[in-house]
């Protein structure tokens, strides 16, 4: 049996030169104070941010009439996350694949979100003590499909406005439409509605916030928020935080590709990156048995920096 | 009781299997060869000591409940350590995957070191991925909401909710935690049971 040939990118010569003292422990002791130090001056110099959460009550009072469309679309079926797909709901072909890979339909519908019942319908069903809410929810029920489509159909045509507290809207024939959307309206400036949307099986506790951040992200108001502090997705937002911190900058590798085509253009940008990120962290951590790229050190001979005391010797 | 008895026992074996792999003067050495002299090396126990202050940060504020450093000074304080530890941690980290890859750190039977290092630096991502979006503000809303497009296009996000406030927490506080800071003990016991790697010997051919 032939003896394994030598692979300098696989194999070493054990070290037989000279060795030096070296304190493991005072090493580590110096280091902890440094970076102890080093922490607390940080710290105290810069802090860190916390800008307070947006809530459905802000946004309604901040912009009433982007509440009211975002609501309408999740009535319509027209939101974000009426047109998700898995896992909130079964909208066909809504999800993003990897070629013939349609990881994210696959998985099935886990967390069931349905906007226009949970978000407008049964929401306003909790009011207590509002007969004319009350009216326009058994008007919508009793109505048929065909009904509501056309309401909604001539609802969307026009335009809300906002003023002396209250939502208007021109002349429409769109049945209870509007006496819906003012009455959520309302339940979102009064506070309620953040409350009324968390989930979590429970009456009382909750920890699960799907259901108001998801209705929160299909407006246009919280995006804004997000855009003024260049948190948005084509300004490296994935990464950044609110002010001028570093946030995660380990994760520029996986936000760049998000502003370079052909990601930047396509529809199944996340399955595309996300597969990426995944094959080049199989690579970064099987680098030891991968040809080629195991022999980078050795031919950039970086190495000779960082031993160049060895090395002069 | 005999000898023989004594030595087939479980504990004797594992005892005696340890102390071979990784006798007391390879766990706390106190020489190192000469060739381990370079600024480099620091950053392996910077990452250690800023994984030990991340820890111990998030311990106390885990102490009083997820939104207390909203409202005290104290609390804001220790938020603030415990996200400049992790930014030191994380730079730290960076610095001593590059220099080790530089260095092919794997060489001479090391290859389980690098791995471990390798999926360390992954477990650190997810910890202090899911610790942003359990910050109870604008921050963790935001990226909550951005981040659940690409985890639900993997099919992830149907188990692992990052709307779910609940959820990630207590992935960031027990679960991931617990998978990082017992892969960096893997991968320190490994690096003491391995030695540092030695330079490349540039008179041996290919």
């Amino acid at each position: 049996m032939s003896k394994k040939s030598f692979n300098p990118d696989v194999d070493v010569v054990e070290w037989t030169g000279t060795h030096r003292p070296y304190d493991i422990i005072k090493e580590g002791t110096i280091a902890l104070v440094v970076m102890s130090l080093l922490v607390v001056l940080l710290s105290a110099l810069f802090s860190s941010p916390d800008d307070r959460p947006a809530t459905l009550r802000q946004w309604s009072h901040s912009d009433p009439v982007d509440f009211a469309n975002t609501a309408f679309s999740e009535l319509n079926g027209s939101s974000g996350t009426a047109g998700y797909g898995q896992p909130y709901n079964n909208t066909p072909n809504a999800t993003q694949t990897i070629g013939p890979l349609a990881l994210q339909r696959w998985m099935g519908v886990h967390i069931p979100v349905h906007p226009a019942a949970d978000f407008v319908l049964a929401t306003l069903a909790t009011l207590p003590d509002s007969p004319i809410i009350s009216a326009a929810l058994q008007q919508w029920k009793s109505s048929s499909n065909t009904a509501q489509f056309t309401w909604m159909e001539n609802f969307a045509k026009v335009t809300p406005t906002f003023s002396a507290g209250a939502l208007h809207f021109p002349p429409v024939d769109a049945g209870p439409i509007p006496v819906l959307m003012s009455g959520l309206t309302s339940m979102a400036r009064a506070g309620s509605l953040d409350q009324s949307l968390l989930g979590g099986g429970s009456n009382y506790y909750s920890t699960d916030y799907t259901r108001p951040l998801l209705f929160l992200a299909d407006g246009n108001w919280f995006s804004g928020l997000a855009e003024k502090q260049h948190l948005a997705g084509d300004q490296w937002g994935m990464m950044n935080e609110t002010g001028s911190y570093p946030g995660q900058a380990w994760l520029w590798l996986y936000t760049f590709w998000y502003q370079v085509p052909p990601f930047s253009a396509s529809e199944n940008a996340d399955s595309l990156i996300w597969g990426l990120m995944m094959v080049l962290t199989v690579i970064m951590i099987f680098v030891p048995f991968i040809p080629g790229v195991r022999s980078i050190p050795r031919r950039t001979k970086v190495y000779r920096l960082i031993w160049r005391n060895h090395y002069r010797k | 009781m005999s000898n023989a008895t004594i030595d087939r026992q479980w504990t004797t074996r594992l005892r005696r299997r340890v102390e071979g792999a990784l006798p007391p003067e390879k766990l706390l050495p106190d020489t190192q060869p000469s060739y381990v002299a370079s600024w480099i090396y620091v950053f392996g126990v910077a990452t250690l000591v800023a994984l030990a202050l991340v820890t111990l940060s998030g311990l106390v504020l885990a102490l009083k409940g997820p939104t207390w450093w909203h409202v005290s000074n104290v609390g804001h304080f220790v938020n603030s350590t415990h996200l400049w530890s992790v930014e030191l941690f994380f730079f730290s980290m960076v610095i001593h995957l590059w220099g080790k890859f530089f260095m092919a750190a794997w060489r001479g039977n090391r290859s389980l070191t690098w791995i471990t290092g390798g999926v360390t630096f992954m477990a650190s991502i997810g910890t202090a991925f899911t610790g942003y979006v359990s910050q109870t503000n604008f921050d963790s809303q935001w990226i909550a909401t951005q981040a659940k497009d690409g985890i639900n296009s993997t099919g992830i996000g149907a188990y692992f909710n990052v709307l779910d406030l609940g959820q990630m927490l207590m992935w960031h506080i027990t679960l991931l935690p617990l998978a990082a800071i017992a892969l960096t003990g893997l991968h320190v016991i490994l690096v003491r049971k391995r030695g540092v790697v030695p330079p490349f010997a540039d008179e041996v051919a290919a």
